[in-house]
């Protein structure tokens, strides 16, 4: 995909230079350099930095941000202009993400690519708005009703946010699905250095364009291509089932079936594309107990790794970045030697539970709940209690 | 002798007709009168693009209509409209969809995209009553009739939508009933034929889930009703409140010229590139 001249213009003035920015901006910064065409968004702690930067800096490269009345209109704005062939994303926090499920089951159902970036904050409900937590990781995967898969990735620092914007709209437009940032509090609100990376390296992947005529919600392939309003398609987009020419069929079996297990199979079958972890065994190469973490929680998940090494321990660790489709053979790999897993999360477990499922040692969680991040010592301590 | 092809059956899909609306119904009396407006004016379909929600109504431009289309979750039509306008100006974004729909579970959309006045025509076809999920009570539903959700007898008083709309600052607003089709065109023309917020309220009979409710039972009877019933807005300017009750006040509300959004938009967003341009190129 090109990136059009006003784009260009505007991040020739960034490109090469380091900001301090918030997670937040990182990501904002991010998806201009992915070649995010328009953002729909509505206030919410700990995301709102996200829509301030992107209406203040989409317009100068062109794009259009705008601010709707809530986050079932922001999801829905997005879909909408996703359909004109444009790059579009939105951001928000749990209690917004709760209120745009209903619509990301609509992307998912219509194949619609589009960016969800949802900075977790603890919860349910409102919670505590300020304070960070990882409390979304099941509602990213079954937030909205029936069978479906999803995508969905983790950075852990405010660089990441910034990368991970560019393979979120990439995998979007190569799998025609809603691809969710799962960012937490703690990232969106961290302040690091960001990297700016030359124009000349980008590259993005550009969505499967349907041939004249050609069915754009069927046919043999798992992804099928995709066309845009005004290309004089007569394209009908619908949430109801539908046939491969996007025609509605509710009642026979055979329809629903074929179409949702595609759905299904066309990100369940391309999960070791999808999938990233960054493993970091212990140089031993013998180590019994491992550590697995994400997001903001994966930092003090490493430095105590360290830690516990630098005491003579024998610990692996391994960072999930790529959350939904789950790493299920990267973690059982992981797990092959080991007697028992730790998995600090901010949450009740959730990530724990879906451990459980592949590995065949056993799997502790080390929840912490309240909006305070795991501190370096909780996590060595829990290390050395098992070593 | 082949059945001569109806003048404007390029404008359906026809390949799924006879439609589905139940004998009687509204919706294909709203179909047939845009139809005719789209023609009249001619507009390509081409360059349209229709949005529905849930419900009846929302079948009217899907799947009949043959153009570009998305046919969305329960209420939210316009709001998905509005990621479509504000991405292609140029192309005309028609929602069609029922009280239930946007009046309803979707009300706060309806009046923020008035509000906004931006580009988008509405077409609300008012039948009074949620139809497609058997009568239930719909926000539009007048004060003591009996639905399946107000069984002993409805104590809400409905919304009148079409001031609402007016309020909330939309450019055009109009409203009239299905037995006024060739009214109905002329606004509907009008409608999609300017800019800004255009909005139309069409009061339209469901006989199967409405009016068997209220004792009227055909789609005659009930169109009859619309025309005993309806008093041009000029008339009822003059009229009290008591007179007023149970009437429909047809006509045109509004027909004013506000600064429209998308324009808006994109003017910011040009002077946003105007000035990186000026930045980089200095």
């Amino acid at each position: 995909m090109a990136i059009n001249q006003n784009k260009q213009r505007y991040l020739s003035r960034l490109e090469g230079k380091t900001y301090f920015l918030l997670g937040d901006e990182a990501c904002a910064y991010g998806s201009i350099y992915a070649g995010c065409d328009f953002f729909a968004g509505y206030p919410i702690t700990p995301a709102s930095e996200v829509a301030e930067l992107m209406a203040e800096e989409l317009p100068k490269a062109g794009g259009i941000c705008i601010q709707m009345e809530d986050e079932l209109a922001s999801m829905a704005a997005i879909i909408g202009a996703s359909w004109t062939g444009a790059r579009t994303m939105t951001a928000t926090s749990g209690p917004g993400f709760s209120l745009m499920q209903e619509n990301i089951g609509y992307a998912v159902m219509t194949e619609t690519p589009c960016v969800i970036v949802d900075v977790q904050r603890s919860g349910p409900s409102t919670g505590q708005a300020t304070k960070p937590a990882q409390g979304d990781v099941m509602q990213a995967r079954w937030g909205t009703h029936g069978d479906h898969n999803i995508i969905a990735l983790s950075p852990n620092s405010a660089q990441e946010c910034f990368d991970l914007m560019a393979e979120c709209f990439d995998l979007a437009d190569i799998y025609r699905t809603p691809v969710i940032l799962l960012m937490d509090g703690e990232v969106g609100h961290i302040r690091e250095s960001v990297a700016m990376p030359a124009v000349s390296s980008l590259k993005h992947a550009a969505r499967k364009p349907a041939q004249p005529g050609e069915d754009v919600f069927g046919g043999s392939e798992l992804v099928p291509g995709i066309t845009h309003y005004g290309a004089g398609q007569n394209v009908h987009v619908t949430g109801s089932t539908h046939k491969a020419n996007g025609m509605r069929d509710v009642t026979t079996p055979e329809v629903h079936d074929r179409l949702i297990r595609r759905i299904y199979r066309k990100i369940d079958e391309n999960r070791e594309k999808i999938v990233r972890v960054e493993p970091n065994r212990d140089p031993s190469g013998g180590a019994r107990v491992g550590v697995i973490s994400f997001g903001a929680t994966s930092r003090p998940a490493l430095g105590a790794v360290k830690q516990a090494r630098a005491d003579g321990k024998q610990v692996d660790f391994m960072r999930l970045i790529t959350i939904w489709p789950f790493a299920r053979k990267q973690v059982t790999e992981f797990a092959e030697n080991l007697d028992i897993i730790l998995v600090p999360e901010m949450n009740l477990g959730q990530i724990a539970r879906e451990i459980e499922r592949f590995v065949r040692c056993e799997v502790k969680s080390l929840s912490k709940i309240g909006g305070v991040p795991h501190t370096v010592f909780e996590i060595t301590h829990a290390i050395m209690e098992v070593c | 002798m082949a059945t001569p092809r109806h003048r404007l059956m390029d404008y359906v899909r026809e390949e799924i007709m006879p439609h589905r609306f139940c004998v009687g119904c509204g919706c294909g009396t709203v179909l047939n009168v845009f139809v005719n407006a789209v023609d009249e004016l001619k507009l390509k379909p081409t360059n349209m693009v229709c949005v529905s929600g849930i419900g009846c109504s929302a079948w009217i431009p899907s799947p009949y209509f043959k153009a570009d289309t998305l046919h969305t979750t329960h209420g939210r039509p316009i709001a998905f409209a509005t990621g479509v306008k504000v991405m292609r100006p140029d192309l005309k974004v028609v929602v069609i969809a029922g009280d239930g729909d946007i009046a309803g579970i979707g009300g706060n959309h309806l009046i923020h995209a008035a509000r906004r006045n931006i580009d988008l025509t509405v077409f609300l076809v008012n039948n009074m009553i949620y139809g497609m999920t058997g009568g239930q009570a719909a926000p539009t539903t007048p004060t003591g009739v009996r639905t399946t959700t107000t069984p002993h007898r409805n104590i809400e008083p409905p919304f009148h939508i079409a001031d609402l709309v007016k309020a909330a600052g939309a450019g055009f607003v109009a409203r009239w009933t299905t037995f006024h089709v060739f009214q109905l065109m002329r606004a509907m023309q009008q409608a999609m034929d300017r800019k800004g917020f255009s909005f139309i309220e069409i009061v339209s009979q469901c006989p199967d889930n409405y009016g068997r409710r209220i004792g009227v039972k055909s789609a005659v009877d009930m169109l009859k009703q619309f025309k005993a019933n309806s008093v041009r807005i000029s008339k009822a300017a003059d009229m009290s409140e008591e007179e007023l009750e149970g009437k429909f006040v047809v006509g045109t509300l509004c027909d004013r010229d506000r600064p429209e959004y998308t324009d808006e938009l994109h003017k910011l967003t040009a002077e946003q590139v105007a000035l990186i341009k000026k930045e980089t190129t200095a």
